[in-house]
């Protein structure tokens, strides 16, 4: 919960030595209070005090970071409990099973076929990135082997998974450095768990039987001096499952439940019996609450529409997704091929040039920058005005490229025809359909 | 004291709409909290799940689809009647695609005549889908309306354009119509005002926020779904208070990624699989937010979606 003024000020010095820049601690404090001034300017604040003002601006849910390098990623840090209020920060965490008894050459080919799970889409990259070992015999070296293989050789984070206290020490001793996450203080090794994770400042995940439990357990590791908790409530079932991630979150944010502010880890391969019914719970999560949900194995046609899903829901909904403006080439087109324009929002981009694309006719297509609008709405907006796209045409070097004067705008933007025409003079403007749908039998008659 | 969950207060449901007559009706709606959220509220009637036909062959369907109608797919009242015997299907959804203006342009006569047929095939509840040409939607629905009078189709989509002749079709006729709008808590408000205030009854209306398909807009959907729950169930929006209908399936199938096959997109693994998991996720993202009816196509995805509701209702 934010603090104050001037419940700041009761906790700085009050001597007015102006060395923070501003004539007073008042002063200082509504600045820190606003976010306009950091409190390091104050070189007087005492530690007790650093520690409340820390505390009390601390996020609700804490934001934990999970893997070392490029694929480093966070979880938790939400703030809201519906994503049109804000948005949702960071993206679910998707994980794949590895027992510790698979033979290494399987491990190797396993992660071979994870690492190809990637996809290009609005600009991002989208991919899997956990994997999780998980103990099923207590071999504490093959575990630790199987840790240090993935940790070392693949872009693969680590989560390990048994409540073993030999088997987790032997897998941080070799894999430590890539910051896995431990998976599972419980009640029994609760003691052990938190010592490790301390030591070696490593993420710990919590399981109990009911949040009543975990709130025992992340109370407990809190006094121990962990901050990186992520929280299994235990629940296997579906419906259970929900009502405990809307009750996690809730708390955290509603009643500033400290024992609860922290990402949650959900299992659908331990929920269903087969990989399609784990999509549809895992699903379930991206949508309501999940910070890493793990399934029984990763594949390419349950990974695509997760992630696809994911994506859209963490999507800024106050700041729609746009394609860089430009000039996009489809299918080799040459000097002769259609030269059509549309927006930059990158949702309209994708509809339409996969539309040309699946007209299997060469074309090269326009995206002018209309902060992120879909084509009426821009229109509606004054952001695909005649002159605007008139002059985009002319500069952003297709009259190059075509031997020809011909282009073809969306059929919604018929309105602005005359104003382009204008803008362009000699060109020939031919308004398309309005739903990209008929684009492709609109390109063929042509 | 042990942990206890903070709970929502709710101020209002969302109203429970009958569709179909006789028998065949089925109860969709009456919640009083959340999707799902039974711990707090009630959810009396699960969300259904609805099989689309189309009034003629598709040529865009994927193969992987196709190949489980292929037999039927000239005989729309085969078709519905595989659709319930041999999936499951709660409602059939009748997609005149033949009407298009821009397509076969066909008339409101032989469309009736189809809806007429699928009626008398089956026995579930019929939804019949224009083409969302406004003009020619009402053209249509209005003989639809009068062939199969008190039969309680669920006509539309219904929007600001043609409420006025749809919705007179539908009192007259005893009808339930889609109240259609453009992903916009406002705009959907207003039709149902509209539709309110030429008195057609608010006991037969459903709602289409306007579907967007996974990865194609389906954010916005979800948000506008949410936020028309909200509406409805804590602000108590009587406006806004009724059960949503998802095309979802007609989305899904039409992207890009659902129709590549394996030579064109490697990567992407098995079709068939692909596509089901694609609609069948899609399909549960708009069941956290609200959707009451989920119109679907595969009937793979159609028995997960069906098992996952399951799931999470009992
Ligand atoms: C979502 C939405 C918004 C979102 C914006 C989302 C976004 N990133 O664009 C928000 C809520 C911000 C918004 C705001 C506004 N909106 Co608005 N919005 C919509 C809505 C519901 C959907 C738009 C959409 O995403 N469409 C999907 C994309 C993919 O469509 P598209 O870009 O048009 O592309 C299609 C075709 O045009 C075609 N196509 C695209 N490019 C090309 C190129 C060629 C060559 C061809 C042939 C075809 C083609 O293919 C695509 C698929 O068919 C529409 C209603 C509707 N159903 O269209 C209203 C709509 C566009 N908005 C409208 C209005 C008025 C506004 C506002 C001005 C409202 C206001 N008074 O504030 C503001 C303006 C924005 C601003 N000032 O910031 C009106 C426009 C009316 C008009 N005819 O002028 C609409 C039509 C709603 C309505 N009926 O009143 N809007
Ligand atoms: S530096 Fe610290 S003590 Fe000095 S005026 Fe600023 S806030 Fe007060």
């Amino acid at each position: 919960m934010a603090l104050t003024g001037i419940q700041i000020f009761k906790l700085l010095p009050k001597t007015n030595c102006k060395e923070c820049g501003v004539p007073t601690c008042l002063a200082f404090a509504m600045n820190l209070a606003s976010g306009k001034a950091e409190l390091d300017s104050c070189p007087y604040v005492s530690d007790e005090a650093r520690e409340q003002l820390a505390e009390a601006s601390a996020p609700p849910i804490r934001p934990v970071a999970i893997g070392k390098g490029v694929r480093e990623a966070k979880t938790g840090g939400e703030t809201v409990l519906h994503r049109h209020e804000k948005t949702f920060y960071n993206p679910t965490m998707f994980a794949g099973i590895i027992t510790s008894d698979t033979p290494v050459e399987e491990v190797e080919a396993k992660l071979k076929v994870w690492n190809a799970l990637q996809y290009e889409r609005v600009g991002f990259n989208l991919r899997p990135e956990l994997a999780a070992l998980k103990d099923v015999n207590g071999d504490a070296d093959a575990f630790a082997a199987l840790a240090k293989l993935i940790a070392e050789t693949s872009e693969f984070n680590l989560v390990l998974m048994s409540e073993d206290e030999a088997v987790i020490s032997g897998a941080v001793a070799v894999a430590g450095f890539k910051r896995p996450l431990i998976y599972a203080a419980t009640e029994s090794n609760v003691d052990a768990f938190g010592k490790i994770a301390l030591d070696n400042e490593l993420p710990l995940a919590v399981k109990a039987d009911s949040i009543d439990g975990v709130i025992a357990l992340t109370e407990k590791l809190t006094e121990m001096g962990l901050k990186d908790l992520v929280i299994d409530s235990g629940s296997r079932d579906l419906k259970q499952a929900l009502e405990d991630q809307v009750a996690i979150r809730r708390a955290a944010l509603k009643d500033g439940n400290k024992a609860l502010g922290f990402p949650t880890i959900v299992f659908p391969c331990e929920m269903a019996s087969n990989l399609d019914m784990e999509a549809l719970i895992a699903g379930m999560f991206v949508a309501k609450y999940g910070g890493i949900v793990v399934l029984s194995d990763l594949t390419t046609e349950v990974m695509f529409p997760l992630l696809l899903e994911r994506l859209n829901i963490f999507t800024d909904p106050q700041r729609p997704m746009t394609v860089t403006e430009g000039i996009f080439e489809i299918g080799n087109p040459d000097e002769n091929s259609p030269v059509l324009v549309t927006t930059n929002f990158a949702l309209t981009y994708f509809i339409v040039s996969g539309e040309i694309e699946g007209s299997k006719v060469p074309a090269w297509l326009l995206i002018k920058d209309s902060e992120g609008l879909s084509v009426l709405t821009a229109w509606a907006a004054g952001k695909f005005g005649g002159d605007d796209v008139g002059m985009f045409v002319k500069k952003c070097g297709i009259m190059d490229k075509v031997k020809h004067t011909e282009l073809i705008i969306p059929g919604y933007a018929a309105a602005i025809a005359g104003d382009v025409e204008e803008e362009l003079p000699g060109w020939t403007i031919t308004v398309g359909p309005r739903e990209s749908a008929h684009l492709a039998g609109f390109l063929k008659a042509r | 004291m042990g942990f206890e969950i903070k709970k929502e207060s709710y101020t209002g449901g969302i109203k429970e709409i009958t569709i179909g007559k006789g028998d065949s009706a089925i109860t969709v709606g009456g919640e009083t909290c959340y999707p799902f959220y039974t711990f707090e509220g009630d959810m009396p009637n699960k969300p259904i799940v609805a099989m689309e036909i189309w009034d003629m062959e598709p040529e865009d369907w994927p193969e992987p689809v196709m190949a489980h109608f292929k037999d039927v797919m000239s005989d729309p009242a085969a078709w519905a009647k595989k659709c319930v015997e041999e999936f499951g299907a709660d409602a059939i959804v009748v997609q005149l695609k033949s009407i298009d203006p821009n397509d076969k342009d066909a008339s409101p006569e032989s469309a009736a005549e189809t809806v007429e047929k699928v009626l008398d095939a089956v026995s579930v509840p019929v939804i019949v889908w224009g083409c969302a040409n406004p003009e020619k939607d009402e053209q249509v629905l209005k003989v639809v309306a009068e062939k199969c009078q008190d039969r309680n189709l669920v006509l539309g989509p219904v929007e600001e354009k043609n409420y006025k002749g749809i919705g007179a079709a539908a009192m007259g006729y005893g009808h339930t119509l889609i109240s259609s709008s453009p992903i916009d808590v406002n705009l959907a408000k207003q039709v149902n005002i509209l539709l309110e205030n030429l008195g057609m009854p608010m006991d037969r209306i459903l709602v289409d926020p306007t579907t967007g398909g996974l990865g194609y807009g389906m954010e916005y959907t979800y948000s506008v779904m949410e936020r028309l729950a909200m509406a409805s169930l804590l602000q108590g929006d009587d406006k806004l208070q009724f059960p949503m209908i998802n095309n979802l399936g007609n989305e899904v199938w039409k992207c890009k990624e659902a129709k590549q096959t394996v030579e064109e997109a490697p990567v992407l693994g098995d079709p068939e699989r692909r596509g089901i998991l694609m609609e069948a996720v899609g399909a549960v993202s708009y069941l956290m937010s609200g959707s009451n009816i989920m119109i679907m196509r595969h009937p793979e995805a159609i028995r997960l979606v069906k098992a996952f509701i399951d799931g999470v209702s009992d």
